[in-house]
């Protein structure tokens, strides 16, 4: 902007969402709650793991969606906080020989005060500055990682190898199906944690926020207080999501957590709707599937499928999933009144 | 002391290559206010594309000029196709649009040419430059680009006409319109010269860091800190912001004991976020009052 004077009476950098159109209904959640029940009972132990990644990428996308969608501040570096999350496990389980489930709020805690803490320089940052200073953050980490001064915790470039945990009181359980129901029940608790903060006092500050930062502080919003906390709330849910990946994948390594994981991460965002909680799951399973099939048909193309894909939902779909969803459902009311 | 010397030059020759990614990313930042993240995948694929004409045989300087102007109209053209209906939508649109770009590009990069590294030539030879142990020729010849590239963007922009629309367009979009100058075509401008800018710094740059896909994903965040610290804002600030951040950078590298070559990246990170939040206006550039 060259003019000298920005009028604050443009639009805002996130399209406001209102609070009822952020959650599904009850009916609809018991549903896809029932159907990520059972489903693993039926299927083969690779596919329960992918499920596992699903949720987890769906952890990390919520995350984002409440930083994004909730306050109205962006990161496109959110790989940075899911790597603090998954070396805090993974260093506590194999240096410290800590329980994987002890870990997990430990991730949650150290990644909230790394998010909080950088909050604090971002709060001075809005729009294209604060996505300039996070996507700086998410190239820099990798480089952090391997830092020889860290090496000896985090195995440098070697990266660190996990051990997965067994089921617990001798249940006759497969790993991979035991972590899976382990992650389920941690996603419903933060899902139904996160949509109860945004429909808090602090959920209506951060909209408030995100609409209008002067009206807000007007109205006796702390916005620097909110701000932060918001940057770190997302980063701590991305830490267990982080957390919880480590344990999964049963690795890790600086090159797994590159910008490219950051973008994927954004790009979920978008497609699931931004600020449409619900979206999180659509979006991951968006990056998790997406880039399987584009890599079956060349190597090295999934960066260009979800780059097109990227551009017809901004063009066509701007609200993501959410718009969809929408549209299905009043298509059905009709069909229904037919 | 001849250290010291020796490693001020071998900034300043690397800053001229931030010098030019930022001054890039400024243009784009003045037509539309927005920091375009693909600005290093954009230098990227222009590189590939000098590289591919010299396997058919151009020559250097041949090649280099077919990609300028390739560059050129490839810029006007992502921004007639893509990012012109994105004028009016929100940050968060534009910041996705540019991910997407990012994306697409390094990924068709990687599908045409691979992700081997690959030599790139300079027209300008690595012998010592004068008979100096100081600096490379190659070094002294990114210097005396830069420099030469920024003579005539000066003159372009402060002695014609269409420059001077530019100027205007940028400044004060709706008096400019008035005066019958179409804004339109000034931001589609201001991208193709984006564009061929982004294109000299990474075929200057190419000698030195190799090419492959990836090449450009350093140098574009040195970019962004040298823009940052000169002032979004100003042309003139991103490029002496350019310059200091290549100085910076090689005294830190050599005089800051841990800080080698695997830590250029937190280097840039933490003189990102230092500038923005002591000056968030950058060296040069104009404070923006908010009205309410």
């Amino acid at each position: 902007m060259s003019a000298v004077e920005d009028v604050v009476t443009e639009a805002p950098a996130v399209e406001a969402v209102p609070k009822r159109a952020m959650t599904l209904g009850l009916g609809t959640s018991l549903v896809v709650l029932a159907a990520l029940v059972i489903a693993p009972i039926f299927v083969k132990n690779f596919i329960i793991f992918q499920m596992t990644m699903l949720l987890i990428y769906g952890l990390a996308v919520l995350a984002l969606n409440i930083l994004t969608g909730g306050s109205g501040q962006f990161s496109l570096g959110q790989s940075a906080f899911y790597a603090v999350g998954a070396y805090t496990s993974a260093i506590l389980m194999e240096h410290a020989n800590m329980n994987y489930a002890l870990t997990l709020p430990i991730a949650g805690i150290v990644c909230f005060a790394f998010g909080y803490l950088f909050g604090k320089p971002a709060l001075r940052l809005s729009g294209v500055y604060l996505a300039l200073a996070t996507f700086a953050l998410a190239t820099a980490m990798p480089q952090l990682l391997k830092l020889g001064f860290f090496e000896h915790w985090t195995g440098g470039v070697q990266g660190l190898v996990v051990t997965k945990p067994d089921a617990p009181f001798g249940l006759k359980m497969s790993q991979d199906m035991w972590l899976y129901y382990f992650t389920l029940v941690i996603s419903i608790g933060i899902y139904i944690a996160s949509i109860n903060l945004l429909r808090s006092r602090s959920g209506r500050a951060f909209m408030a926020i995100r609409d209008n930062e002067i009206a807000a502080s007007a109205m006796g919003v702390n916005v620097a207080l909110y701000k932060t906390l918001a940057f770190g709330v997302s980063a701590g849910i991305t830490g267990v999501a982080g957390g919880l990946g480590a344990i999964a994948v049963q690795f890790v390594a600086p090159d797994g957590y590159t910008i490219l994981l950051a973008i994927s991460l954004f790009l979920g965002m978008v497609v699931g709707g931004v600020g449409w909680l619900p979206g999180s799951l659509v979006g991951s399973a968006f990056i998790i599937f997406v880039p399987n099939i584009a890599e079956g048909i060349s190597k090295g193309l999934s960066g260009a499928v979800f780059g097109v894909l990227l551009f017809l939902v901004i063009f066509l779909v701007p609200h993501g999933a959410r718009q969809v969803a929408m549209v299905a459902q009043q298509l059905l009311g009709k069909m229904i009144k037919k | 002391m001849e250290l010291f010397t020796n490693q001020v030059l071998a900034g300043i020759a690397t800053g001229a290559i931030y010098a030019c990614m930022a001054l890039a990313v400024v243009m784009i930042y003045q037509a539309i206010d927005h920091l375009n993240f693909a600005q290093g995948e954009m230098a990227m694929f222009s590189t590939f594309l000098s590289w591919q004409m010299m396997q058919w045989g151009v020559p250097y300087w041949g090649a280099f000029v077919l990609t300028l102007i390739l560059s050129f109209a490839g810029g006007i053209l992502i921004e007639r196709l893509l990012f012109k209906p994105l004028a009016k939508a929100p940050v968060l649109t534009n910041v996705a649009g540019f991910i997407a770009l990012y994306g697409i590009i390094n990924s068709f990069a990687g599908l045409i040419w691979d992700f081997t590294i690959k030599q790139y030539p300079t027209p300008f030879g690595s012998s010592p430059f004068l008979g100096s142990q100081l600096i490379s020729t190659h070094q002294a010849g990114m210097i005396g680009v830069t420099v030469l590239l920024l003579i005539l963007l000066f003159i372009f922009f402060q002695y014609t006409r269409i420059g001077l629309a530019m100027r205007a367009a940028a400044a004060l979009p709706e008096s400019a319109r008035l005066v019958g100058i179409n804004t339109s075509w000034m931001i589609a401008l201001g991208w193709g010269m984006a564009a061929a800018i982004g294109s000299i710094a990474g075929m200057l740059i190419a000698p030195v860091v190799f090419l492959e896909p990836n090449m450009m994903l350093g140098v574009l965040i040195y970019g962004f800190a040298a823009a940052v610290l000169g002032g979004l804002t100003s042309p003139l600030g991103a490029v002496i912001g350019g310059f200091l951040v290549g100085v910076f950078e090689n005294l830190a590298g050599t005089y800051i004991p841990g800080v080698g070559n695997e830590l250029k990246l937190p280097i840039a990170l933490a003189l990102i976020i230092t500038v923005l939040v002591f000056k968030p206006a950058g060296l040069f550039g104009r404070p923006i009052v908010k009205r309410v």
